[in-house]
């Protein structure tokens, strides 16, 4: 009898079975997950780094070399894959167009969040989601046939360049920076603009002097965010950009970007070979891109709560 | 005086942002739908395409896309679910969440290109799947795994904690708290996502080009058996979609009315997304209410 | 909550006994019978076209046509991952790839014709003067003979057919200098249609109204010229496979090359038909006339 019980205690009960189950599926759901990434960068690393390894270009030659053309050997016997127009092009587009897109993403998230919540949540939240779906063959498709001309009409050229790339990307990363500019506002709590106003600090002074310096590392992790979105942004930015492998000189001279080059020259490639291996590296480029760019996010988040 | 004015200046500032994103949003809109609309029509979206002739439709492609759509749906929401709910319920503050964390962050900013060459070796070579819808919908959940884990995982926890300590008192394992309180309280949330991240998977081609396919066969729509190559439902068929079709027609399409057929779809697929927004407003409101009510 | 187990228990069972049935009656298909073709874009409409058909006239085989580059198409036929790598380039031309391993099976011809934006004045280039444009030698239009307008360079991308093609035979091995690329054809159309100054290359079934194609050294881009090669710019459409095809494959690539396809939809996508051609050339670019009588 005695016996029995103990076993009966000793059992695992029928919820502890459930939740082992529960927490090992979903365990695995996430494992899953990592497990793929991992795999997506072993492989997008090892193809990338073949170029160095297999084909024997040198790292500081391809980073910053200024011309691009795989097919070519150069007078070193090198094959010529500079990418540092590419490299420039991404960073040009991406840091303007987040220029570009902060006062209006912060702008817009004030609005929403303190001085019309009514409005901001009838119209502009609607606003801002249908902007995430719209696709982005469809911004490049616009760009093409609204920006570009626009941008030809304006300051001559082709029209084709930076500027049209970084139009694009603006009214892309807006909503997804303005989105998380509201999330960060939000989290600021209600007593301290109630702190603020009682002590007779008009609505702008409380907006500028304790929202908003509550909120800046939520803000800053937006921003740096739509940044990696715009970094890693491909078919739209390639239909305007013009991708022209050159350094940029001007806002409207053609241009490429990392992804512009990698979507154009990827089925033009054989597996395998260099031509193939040097649009890897610049794929794994993209990948340290981002990786540093969440480090960057990662940083800001943890001095924010620090300071709190 | 001074600061009232400039609280002015500011406040009117803001107005004048807010409505110009409103008004680009307005003129973008607009200038796909109204230049898209003549080219709309029944036949428009019922017939398939013709490679050199005009006249031809966007009637299997549409199809393709929401065919598509669901199985992304079907195979990518559990992963999601579960990894959002060990997140977010079960994950310990360590340096391998937050490794697990950062991958996810990754994974998302990935550019899709590259996501879709690797779905392109993995699943279309190595798995032998060839190009079919199938590999294109393994390819769409790596590209739809960060955006919707990240965000049941925000519906998860804006879920109050109140909840889970009620669960816990009334004598619930964990896993019975999650499944049967906080994923319920979560449920609108958690729909509005998987909405919203469904326009995303609507309107993605670079991913799919390598995937699901340049070419849409004909469909035979009254052979539902998916065992079959011309059934609608084989999942086992190169399927183009809308997007990757509107992407096909602007780079190499040789139609005469080209032009006419791409700004319809790119219409047709803006009005998808945006009923997918409307949808989701309205389910998540009813659910909201339904469940609050309840 | 018994029920509703017992409600799902049923239902699985049912679509298990539905899935059974639906595998038991699916169309037998026999082994082999579908076949796979991938690569180029350009050859894309022709191949899908020919595909849909030749299965009309043989129920249960299946031609799966996809694009994804010349690049992709002969590295995937090289590995055996598909029946059928279509190119606009010699495999000899592309690096990586192993062309004695491959057989080469020429399915049509395309020509390719510089094409400016009409505003520049141009409608006549010597090889020279082309040359000296897309070098860079000269930057305005009335340097040779058009209006006082600056050039715009538009290539195709690397690695592309139609620019290799062009860089080979129209500015005789001379590589343009780096400048703005396209990935596909409509695009560079569109573009030099829109684009001041622009002047590009396209093959000859994309050339409409709203660009000017060039005549070179005096020789007009029509497909007569370069059926005995008086027009140098023009290029094979190839269907590689491996060395020993599965038979389908094979019968397919037959019907692309036989009369019925060459004279009807070959003609009609904009290509020149295999059977019109007085000379061949191989991958080197060596010329040979041929002894064609035409009919």
């Amino acid at each position: 009898m005695n016996n029995k019980l103990q076993k009966q205690l000793l059992k695992r009960s029928k919820a502890s079975k459930l939740e082992r189950f529960g927490k090992t599926i979903s365990f695995l759901a996430l494992m899953l997950i990592t497990v793929t990434v991992f795999a997506i960068i072993i492989f997008v690393a090892s193809k990338g780094l073949s170029t160095f390894f297999s084909n024997h270009v040198n790292v500081i030659d391809f980073l910053t070399g200024k011309d691009w053309n795989p097919n070519v050997t150069n007078s070193k016997g090198q094959p010529e894959v500079g990418a540092l127009p590419m490299i420039s092009g991404s960073f040009v587009v991406t840091i303007l167009s987040a220029l570009l897109a902060t006062p209006f993403a912060i702008g817009t998230a004030i609005f929403m969040n303190e001085i019309s919540p009514h409005r901001g949540a009838k119209i502009l939240q609607p606003v801002i989601e249908l902007l995430v779906g719209i696709p982005s063959v469809v911004y490049g498709f616009i760009g093409l046939t609204v920006v570009v001309p626009a941008i030809r009409s304006v300051f001559g050229g082709s029209g084709f360049g930076i500027l049209a790339g970084t139009f694009v990307l603006f009214v892309m990363i807006l909503p997804t920076v303005t989105s998380m500019s509201v999330d960060a506002l939000r989290s600021v709590p209600r007593y301290y603009r109630e702190a603020a106003l009682a002590l007779g600090a008009t609505q702008w002074q409380t907006i500028y002097k304790v929202v908003l310096r509550a909120a800046t590392p939520g803000m800053l992790t937006a921003i740096v965010f739509g940044m990696a979105r715009a970094f890693g942004e491909a078919l739209a930015v390639q239909m305007v950009i013009g991708n022209a492998a050159l350094l940029p000189t001007s806002l409207v001279s053609p241009a490429s970007t990392l992804t512009s080059v990698l979507t154009t020259g990827i089925g033009n490639t054989v597996m395998g070979s260099l031509q193939n291996n040097a649009l890897w590296s610049l794929a794994l480029v993209l990948l340290i891109m981002s990786l540093i760019f969440n480090l960057v996010i990662r940083l800001i988040g943890r001095k924010g709560a620090m300071s709190k | 005086m001074n600061s009232k004015i400039s609280n002015r200046i500011a406040i009117a500032t803001l107005y004048v942002i807010a409505s110009t994103i409103v008004v680009i949003l307005a003129a973008l809109l607009g200038y796909i739908i109204i230049s898209g609309l003549p080219a709309i029509s029944w036949h428009f979206l019922t017939s398939p395409a013709r490679a050199f002739t005009s006249g031809g439709g966007i009637g299997i492609q549409l199809f393709n896309s929401f065919y598509l759509l669901i199985l992304t749906m079907i195979i990518s929401f559990p992963i999601a679910l579960g990894a959002g709910i060990y997140l977010n319920e079960y994950a310990k503050q360590n340096w391998v969440t937050s490794l697990v964390r950062t991958s996810i962050e990754i994974l998302s900013s990935l550019p899709s290109v590259v996501v879709g060459l690797f779905g392109f070796l993995i699943f279309v070579v190595q798995f032998g799947f060839g190009f079919s819808i199938l590999s294109g919908a393994f390819a769409l959940t790596f590209f739809n795994l960060p955006l919707l884990t990240r965000s049941i995982e925000e519906a998860l926890a804006a879920v109050p904690d109140e909840q889970r300590e009620g669960g816990l008192a009334l004598g619930l394992s964990k896993w019975e708290t999650v499944l049967h309180i906080i994923v319920p309280a979560a449920l609108p949330t958690i729909l509005t996502g998987v909405i919203l991240s469904a326009g995303r998977i609507f309107g993605e081609a670079a991913a799919l080009i390598f995937t699901a396919g340049q070419s849409a066969p004909a469909l035979n729509f009254t052979d539902w058996n998916p065992f079959n190559i011309s059934s609608p439902l084989n999942p086992m068929r190169p399927a183009e979609t809308l997007a990757v079709h509107i992407w096909k027609i602007n780079s190499e399409g040789i139609m005469p009315d080209a032009k006419a057929i791409s700004s319809g779809s790119s219409a047709v697929l803006v009005i998808s997304v945006l009923g997918f927004n409307l949808l989701a407003r309205f389910v998540g409101h009813r659910l909201f209410k339904r469940l609050t009510a309840g | 909550m018994r029920k509703k187990r017992w409600l799902e228990c049923l239902l699985l069972v049912g679509l298990v006994i539905l899935g059974g049935w639906a595998y038991q009656t699916r169309q037998v298909n026999k082994a082999n019978m579908t076949i796979t073709a991938v690569g180029s874009t350009a050859l894309q409409p022709l191949v899908e076209a020919a595909g849909e058909d030749y299965a009309t006239h043989r129920l249960g085989t299946f031609i799966n046509v996809q694009g994804g580059g010349s690049g992709t198409g002969l590295s995937q036929v090289q590995e055996g991952a598909v029946d059928i790598g279509n190119a606009d380039v010699f495999a000899e031309e592309q690096k990586g790839i192993k062309a004695d391993r491959l057989k080469d099976h020429r399915v049509a011809v395309v020509g390719i014709t510089p094409i400016v934006n009409p505003a520049t004045g141009i409608a006549h280039l010597t090889t020279a003067q082309l040359i000296d444009v897309f070098t860079g030698k000269v930057h305005n239009w009335s340097q040779v003979g058009g209006k006082n307008q600056k050039i715009v360079i538009l290539n195709r991308a690397q690695g592309s057919g139609t620019r290799a093609t062009f860089e080979r035979f129209g500015l005789k091995n001379h590589r343009s200098i780096a400048a703005q690329e396209q990935d596909s054809s409509g695009m560079v159309r569109q573009i030099v249609a829109t684009t001041p100054g622009s002047i590009s290359y396209v093959g000859f079934s994309y050339v409409d109204k709203s660009v000017r194609a060039v005549s070179l050294n005096g020789v007009q881009p029509i497909n007569q010229n370069v059926e005995n090669n008086q027009w140098p710019i023009w290029s094979y459409e190839h269907m590689y496979t491996g060395k020993h095809p599965q038979q389908l494959a094979q019968q397919f690539i037959k019907y692309v090359q036989s009369r019925k396809i060459q004279n009807t939809l070959v003609r009609r996508l904009g290509y020149i038909s295999m059977a019109d051609m007085e000379v061949t050339r191989d991958g080197q670019g060596k010329v040979h006339k041929l002894e064609v009588s035409h009919e």
